[in-house]
């Protein structure tokens, strides 16, 4: 039988042991997890993001449940331990579950401490430490408007900004003179101070609570100054203490924390301790770097690899607030011998602060700008003498790193193996490269999938992406989702998408602003991306900015390479008639167009008409019945049928009037790319409905649904997404099809490319297995499309609609 | 010297956005910025003609509508990586009224 490792506490230092372990030795423990909360393995450091809707919890998740079962762990979530009998070397939870151990590893955490003023446990009091927390701050910014922060450090000043983020007026009540006075010194806390207060959060320093006021539940702060500051809600933030409860109650020797030797081993031989709940040579630690060494000794000794030894560990801090670019390292105080090289740029808000001792750096504050952070990090934890470089150190590593980071990747190539990458999940690039190398790794997501590197917070991807580049060579090409828009801004465009709903920005002027371009008014690359994705998102609210739409969509037809335009009238389902005809005759000779060509989507397209003659060949068109046909945008252009079974001696269904109906629920959408369907009245399929977007094809039992297909440069036939029986159904699916790759792609995105980038599981998750989701994307979608079903061409033919568009300047006189 | 003729108010063009205008024979683009800057440019893309009237407009520049060359509106300097040297075409802005130099259809055709 298998020793067995029991493990009390599910958090981030426990689930970090046990992956160490499982790469140290694998299988040679059975191995059993208590987690007092009810959640699986989640990053801590990302409840930021997550209060500030930057994230979602799936994208906080370290370990899912998946994780667990595939390494046989057994998984005990929301059974918090009460006792450790360690005479019977066992554990036993409060609800009751017992279990036996040949190791326990005790992994507890911190505790948020309270301050003992009165009125400190009214509902209305929260801490800031697991996701209820956040739950509950998201839940009282929902109905209310007024909320107080107790503490000024990183954890309270997170809060404030999630909190202000969720709309809440935000007061900040810190004792000491300036904000974060533990990581930052008076200038860099100055500065944080007046960026913070532009945002709208109130900063009161020198400020101390003397207690909570309120009947039933908090409803203010009294300082002892005699203010009076009322709120709904009330956020504990002052600090976090080693959770020893148990362990002291176990009999282990605790002080501060749970007292561990180089070893990481407690009083009791059986027993390791990890993370925030110990004391190593008088230290606690309340941050994550730390706690990665720790976890890395744990699983040596566990693999029974006793030399491994804990030394202590150096820490940085970054500060989780977007656009509030933070770092700080080691001792910046005042001290005999010491010196500082200070660099500051009031314009652009920055300040740089190297505290050196004896040629080596001792400690850093960057503000602004905190690019350097991990070299100079790096070169303090290596004691490195700098006096070769001291001259031009603090201009950072571009400079005086001797022009090897001209190009930042002779910079990463630089690093040595054991220069940390990703400072959220501590990885190093030794470890990216060897995952690159043994496991064959090819895109940003197989590394963050095997390494975690990036996985967080992301500030490291574009270290990550040089790494996989300096490994691969050429056969490396960096993946679309990981790279910006454009060089208006280092955001993805999965990032803005998120962004845009999670802040509600609602112009392309709000968007530029809260998320920091870094041009005036964009470029033409993410202007009309901007404005896809806000008129897909704020249905009805967002006006349309023409001027960010490429030519073809303001002008409502395609340009051609001599300047001149095509006009494709709309034919539903590829079903015209004599009027028709006979109207598209009658422009052709009026306008004396020069070349009538048949479309292979089943219209006929018109070309060579000059843009002057535009609304009037339109006007013409529109007295027929014809209407714009779409070809010209990133919309859905046609849906093409077979006859079916109206006339066809194959034909198992109404293939024609089914492409009817879908044309006339899904004209007038705009969608990130073109979208083309078909209708199929039988499997021979002469619509061929198996390379278009969103395909159906007809069978005696009803209707096949395939997406994802394509005709274009790389031929790429649909995946079958299901079956459906009823006419109603094809226009349900089809709807929420089309809502879903709205709502998920990125601009110039086709359906191809998306569903190969999400997986085809994530589509029928969304669209066949979920009703209810289902159901919510095809309302969404038939509300999108009430703004949007109004003839373009008839607004500018007979109602004046940009008229400037169609029209030369005249000449005055 | 060159007389300015008027060509029209400050509103006729959209922010962010151009309106063409023929002079003399030639096709000329005139282009207004977000700050409300005034520039003109021939209306012909040197690497194939591209009608740069019909191209979106950003910061001081336009993108090309055929194949997205990007283009100064001050200089008509492709910028980088993109070559070639669109014709600039002098106009002026007072009170609001656009004027172009009267000579600019030769000048431009030459």
């Amino acid at each position: 039988m298998k020793p067995r490792l029991v493990i009390i506490g599910n958090g981030m230092a426990g689930m970090r042991a046990v992956e160490e372990l499982l790469e140290a030795a694998p299988g040679v423990y059975d191995i059993t997890v208590f987690g007092a909360e009810p959640n699986v393995n989640y990053n801590r450091i990302m409840l930021s993001p997550l209060l500030a809707g930057e994230k979602s919890f799936e994208d906080i998740v370290i370990n899912g449940r998946n994780w667990y079962a595939d390494n046989g762990i057994v998984l005990h979530m929301g059974a918090k331990i009460e006792f450790i009998d360690r005479e019977a070397r066992e554990v036993v939870s409060a609800c009751g579950i017992r279990a036996k151990y040949d190791r326990l590893l005790i992994a507890t955490g911190s505790d948020p401490f309270m301050l003992p003023i009165p009125g400190a446990n009214l509902p209305g009091v929260v801490t800031f430490r697991d996701v209820m927390d956040v739950e509950k701050m998201l839940e009282a910014s929902r109905t209310h408007k007024r909320a107080v922060v107790i503490g000024g450090g990183l954890l309270g000043l997170e809060a404030a900004n999630g909190l202000r983020a969720n709309g809440m007026q935000v007061s900040v009540i810190h004792l000491m003179p300036t904000l974060m006075e533990r990581q930052l010194d008076e200038a860099a806390g100055y500065l944080l101070q007046r960026e913070l207060e532009s945002r709208g959060i109130e900063i009161n320093t020198r400020a101390n609570s003397k207690e909570i006021y309120g009947k039933d539940k908090a409803e203010g702060i009294l300082l002892d100054d005699g203010r009076r500051i009322d709120a709904d809600l009330v956020v504990m933030a002052v600090g976090i203490k080693p959770s020893v409860t148990l362990a002291k109650a176990s009999g282990l020797t605790c002080e501060r924390g749970i007292v561990v030797d180089d070893h990481m081993v407690t009083s009791d031989p059986a027993i390791l301790a990890v993370g925030e709940c110990v004391q190593h040579r008088g230290a606690v630690y309340g941050l994550v770097a730390p706690l990665f060494d720790m976890a890395k000794v744990v699983a040596r000794q566990l693999a029974n690899d006793a030399d491994s030894a804990y030394s202590g560990s150096v820490t940085n801090t970054r500060l989780k607030v977007s656009g509030i670019d933070l770092f700080s390292a080691g001792d910046f105080s005042d001290a005999e011998g010491t010196e500082d090289i200070i660099l500051r740029d009031a314009h652009r808000g920055v300040y740089k602060r190297l505290v050196l001792k004896e040629n080596r750096i001792r400690g850093a504050v960057l503000y602004g700008d905190t690019a350097d952070g991990g070299w100079y990090f790096q070169m303090l934890r290596d004691g490195q003498d700098i006096s070769a470089i001291r001259d031009s150190l603090i201009f950072g590593q571009s400079f005086a790193g001797g022009g090897a980071s001209q190009n930042p990747s002779s910079a990463v190539a630089a690093l040595p193996d054991t220069a940390e990458i990703c400072g959220c999940n501590g990885v190093c690039k030794g470890k990216i490269v060897t995952a690159i190398t043994t496991h064959g790794l090819t895109s940003l997501e197989d590394v963050r999938g095997k390494t975690k590197a990036s996985a967080s917070c992301g500030s490291c991807t574009g270290l990550v992406e040089h790494l996989l580049a300096l490994t691969l060579g050429d056969q490396y090409t960096a993946g679309e989702a990981s790279k910006p828009i454009c060089k208006c801004t280092e955001l993805t465009h999965d990032d803005v998408r998120r962004l845009i709903l999670a802040r509600e920005l609602k112009s392309i002027p709000a968007v530029m602003q809260e998320l920091q371009w870094k041009s005036a008014n964009g470029c033409s690359t993410c202007r009309p991306a901007l404005n896809y994705y806000l008129v897909c998102d704020w249905p009805g609210e967002y006006v349309d900015d023409y001027q960010s739409r490429f030519i073809n969509e303001r002008a409502h037809a395609n340009i051609q390479k001599d300047g001149t335009y095509s006009v494709v009238p709309r034919m539903w389902g590829g079903l015209t008639n004599a009027k028709e005809l006979r109207a598209i005759a009658d422009v052709v000779d009026k306008f004396n167009i020069p070349t009538v060509k048949v479309t292979g989507g089943q219209r006929i397209d018109l070309l060579g008409v000059k843009k002057e003659q535009l609304p009037d060949v339109w006007r013409d068109l529109n007295a027929s019945g014809l209407v714009s046909g779409h070809a010209y945008g990133k919309a859905l252009r046609t849906v093409k049928t077979c006859v079916g079974s109206e006339w066809c001696r194959f034909g198992t269904q109404a293939s024609l009037s089914m492409g009817v109906k879908i044309e006339k629920m899904t004209w007038g959408s705009w969608t990130p790319h073109k979208v083309k369907m078909a209708v199929s009245g039988c499997p021979r399929n002469c619509a061929e409905a198996t390379i278009k977007d969103f395909g159906v094809v007809a069978v005696d039992s009803g209707w096949e649904l395939h997406v994802g297909g394509n005709g274009g440069i790389k031929v790429r036939v649909t995946d079958l997404l299901c079956k459906v029986e009823t006419e109603a159904e094809v226009l349900e699916y089809c709807g929420a099809f089309m809502q879903l790759y709205r709502q998920e792609a990125h601009y110039l995105e086709r359906t191809a490319p998306w569903l190969e980038r999400v997986g085809l599981n994530h589509i029928r998750e969304k669209i066949v297995d979920d009703t209810e989701s289902r159901a919510r994307l095809y309302a969404r979608f038939l509300m999108s499309q009430t703004f949007v079903q109004k003839d373009p061409w008839a607004e500018r033919a007979s109602e004046g609609v940009h008229a400037h568009e169609f029209k030369q300047l005249a000449m005055a006189g | 010297m060159s007389e300015w003729l008027e060509i029209g108010v400050i509103a006729d063009i959209p922010r962010l956005g151009a309106r063409a205008l023929t002079i003399n024979g030639v096709k000329i683009a005139i282009f207004r910025t977000a700050d409300d800057e005034i520039f003109g440019l021939e209306d012909r893309c040197p690497h194939k003609d591209g009608p740069l009237s019909q191209g979106i407009v950003h910061g001081r520049s336009v993108a090309c509508p055929l194949h997205n060359q990007v283009f100064h509106l001050d200089s008509g300097m492709g910028a980088d990586p993109d070559d070639g040297c669109a014709r600039t075409i002098q106009v002026r802005l007072t009170g609001g009224r656009i004027y172009i130099a009267s000579g600019a259809g030769q000048q431009a055709a030459e």
